[in-house]
């Protein structure tokens, strides 16, 4: 081996510089450069042995496994000491080809796929396809008027329970079990009222191109409620046992700041955007469904820290009680679905009575609905994020190309912004904080 | 895109350069694949900071395949249509407005440079593309797979990549 080569590969030539020299710019490009290592290069290093001092920066692998970690997600953390110098996110444990696999299925089955991604929030997932589909069918403006309030009903109880899930996980992560147990509690009244009108707790398949698969169901005006009047005593406890809990403050406050420049360069969108103090909400900027008839606040942060994004989640489950409030009253009579026999498979009824019923409701469910050709791209805001549909059709009956801009998949790219210079152990605090699902930013 | 004619009013037809097209109300740019940094720039020069999504779609079995008669590819007037293209989706924060950018990648050299050093949250999209299609793009930090497993061999999201399948057994059914 020459000796040149042995120079430029000893340790001084590979020695990281100081970080407090790096300009912005090369800041950026560290935090998002390579970081990573296969299974087998890690076990190789792992028997390494030799004193550790001060100087000298270990690199850890927390999950896939890590019961904090959401799930699947993997990363890679530079440590020195306790402090976390970089980290990077590693993810595609989950990944099984949901795009490609909506290609293969037709437009009336590809909400079975997506409603999958972001398991956490299905119905916003079905609903931006939903959207998408009908923009390019161009029947956008044609969804009858009940069937829009029942996908904004939908749309943020689903805010509420996927919330409340990010409350429980969020108080595990940082130690409360009992918090656990009551954001599961309250999300399961919520996921009992889905059942309830759809069938499933989750995967619903129920907003679908040209409206709701059904009606609501006989009493669901005292079912939700139920829940509007049940949950806001138990919000006031969760202050009581987590906001205001000067352990649970000194844990989350100024842990994983991210500012609202990194927020935007990165596409950060959501609530992490908006702890920030960048009130952005596509409800609001962007208005899609009735949102613009119904009156709500967008809740924003000021310090861009863990405990801002913990506080608007809270505070945007209070606004969606808001809005449902006045969805309770809105709520027209009318077609759940567009009378159109293009999109509407027959009911059932006529089924037994029609031959051309028949005929279109068996061509309707083998062959699915042809969809104009053209390019659209639709975006809602779901608790996480702006979800996005980038559909192009080619005009058969299947998606030419199907792709979901899922909003933890952005999100997860901040990760190493708010862990720089943190300590290893606000590292699950700071993952909490993001709320990422897996499954759509894996799809 | 306009038509005196008619009596619709002459729309500016290019924008930052670029020839533009409308899709359903959204604004679409098509620069060219030389010009698509300095588009970028502009775009953000004119407050188009925020890079929500950035994809690519695979045109190569696009209009038909097995004698089916299907709708071509539509591209405005003087955009020579390739195999891939990269799609950004971009969101002015200020004007509450989103637009589009849809670039040409030819298939003999899937290679456009990176949007990292503008956006830099365009970093995991990029791999994804390049992880998904084939497309490498010049400059970025980590170019590498960020999905699929490090050693799989081609992109799943082309489409001359096959969809796997298992075979459905029943019970009893003669085999």
């Amino acid at each position: 081996m020459s000796s040149d080569l042995i120079a430029a590969t000893a340790e001084g030539a590979q020695e990281m510089r100081s970080r407090s020299n790096l300009s912005a710019k090369e800041v950026l490009r560290e935090v998002g450069s390579v970081l990573r290592m296969t299974e087998s290069e890690a076990a190789a290093l792992s028997s390494i042995d030799g004193e550790a001092n001060e100087d000298q920066t270990m690199i850890i692998n927390m999950g896939p496994q890590h019961p904090s970690t959401h799930g699947v997600l993997r990363i890679m953390l530079e440590l020195q000491g306790e402090k976390v110098l970089r980290c990077k996110p590693i993810i595609g444990y989950l990944h099984t080809g949901m795009e490609k696999t909506g290609e293969q299925l037709t437009y009336m089955q590809g909400g079975t796929n997506v409603t999958r991604m972001d398991y956490v929030s299905p119905l916003n997932n079905e609903l931006v396809f939903s959207l998408a589909v009908e923009k390019l069918l161009g029947i956008d403006g044609d969804i009858p008027e009940r069937a829009v309030w029942m996908r904004m009903l939908l749309s943020e109880l689903n805010r509420m329970s996927s919330h409340l899930l990010f409350l429980a996980t969020n108080g595990m992560d940082l130690g409360s079990s009992s918090m656990m147990i009551y954001g599961w509690r309250e999300r399961e009244q919520v996921l009992r009222f889905f059942q309830k009108v759809t069938g499933l707790r989750m995967n619903h398949n129920f907003i679908r191109p040209g409206g709701v698969a059904a009606d609501l169901p006989a009493g669901w005006r005292d079912d939700v409620l139920a829940i509007l009047e049940d949950l806001p005593a138990r919000l006031t406890e969760y202050d009581v046992l987590m906001t205001n809990q000067p352990i649970f403050r000194e844990r989350l406050q100024g842990v994983g700041v991210i500012t609202a420049q990194e927020a935007v360069a990165l596409g950060a969108s959501g609530p992490i955007m908006r702890s920030t103090g960048l009130a952005w909400d596509l409800r609001r900027d962007m208005p899609y469904l009735k949102y613009e008839e119904v009156d709500f606040d967008v809740i924003v942060g000021s310090y861009g820290d863990a405990f801002d994004r913990y506080a608007i989640r809270l505070n945007e489950i209070r606004e969606s009680m808001k809005i449902v409030y006045q969805i309770l009253e809105k709520m027209p009579k009318g077609n759940y679905r567009i009378q159109d026999k293009k999109v509407t498979p027959p009911p059932r009824a006529r089924i037994n009575e029609s031959m051309e019923a028949l005929i279109h409701h068996f061509k309707i469910f083998t062959e699915g609905f042809k969809v104009p050709a053209g390019e659209v791209y639709v975006a809602i805001e779901s608790p996480r994020g702006e979800i996005g549909c980038y559909i192009v059709s080619d005009g058969s009956p299947k998606p030419y190309r199907i792709h979901v801009r899922a909003p933890s998949f952005a999100n997860i790219q901040t990760l190493p912004h708010m862990m720089r210079n943190g300590l290893v152990a606000d590292a699950v605090a700071v993952i909490s904080s993001i709320d990422p699902v897996l499954g759509e930013v894996d799809r | 895109m306009s038509d005196i004619e008619s009596g619709n009013p002459i729309v500016e037809t290019r924008l930052y350069g670029c020839v533009v097209s409308d899709s359903f109300g959204q604004v679409v740019l098509h620069p060219s694949r030389d010009a698509y940094i300095t588009t970028l720039k502009q775009l953000i020069d004119d407050s188009y900071l925020l890079c929500t999504d950035l994809t690519a779609v695979d045109f190569l079995t696009f209009g038909g395949g097995e004698g089916k008669s299907l709708a071509q590819r539509e591209l405005p007037v003087g955009i020579q249509p390739e195999r891939f293209e990269v799609v950004l989706n971009l969101i002015s924060l200020e004007n509450r407005t989103r637009i589009r950018v849809r670039v040409q990648v030819p298939e003999n050299e899937p290679v456009l440079p990176t949007a990292f050093d503008l956006f830099p949250g365009s970093e995991a999209m990029e791999r994804e593309v390049f992880d998904m299609f084939g497309i490498s793009f010049t400059g970025h930090p980590d170019p590498s797979r960020i999905l699929m497993p490090e050693d799989w061999e081609g992109h799943p999201l082309r489409k001359d990549f096959a969809v796997g399948r298992i075979p459905v057994q029943f019970k009893g059914a003669p085999s």
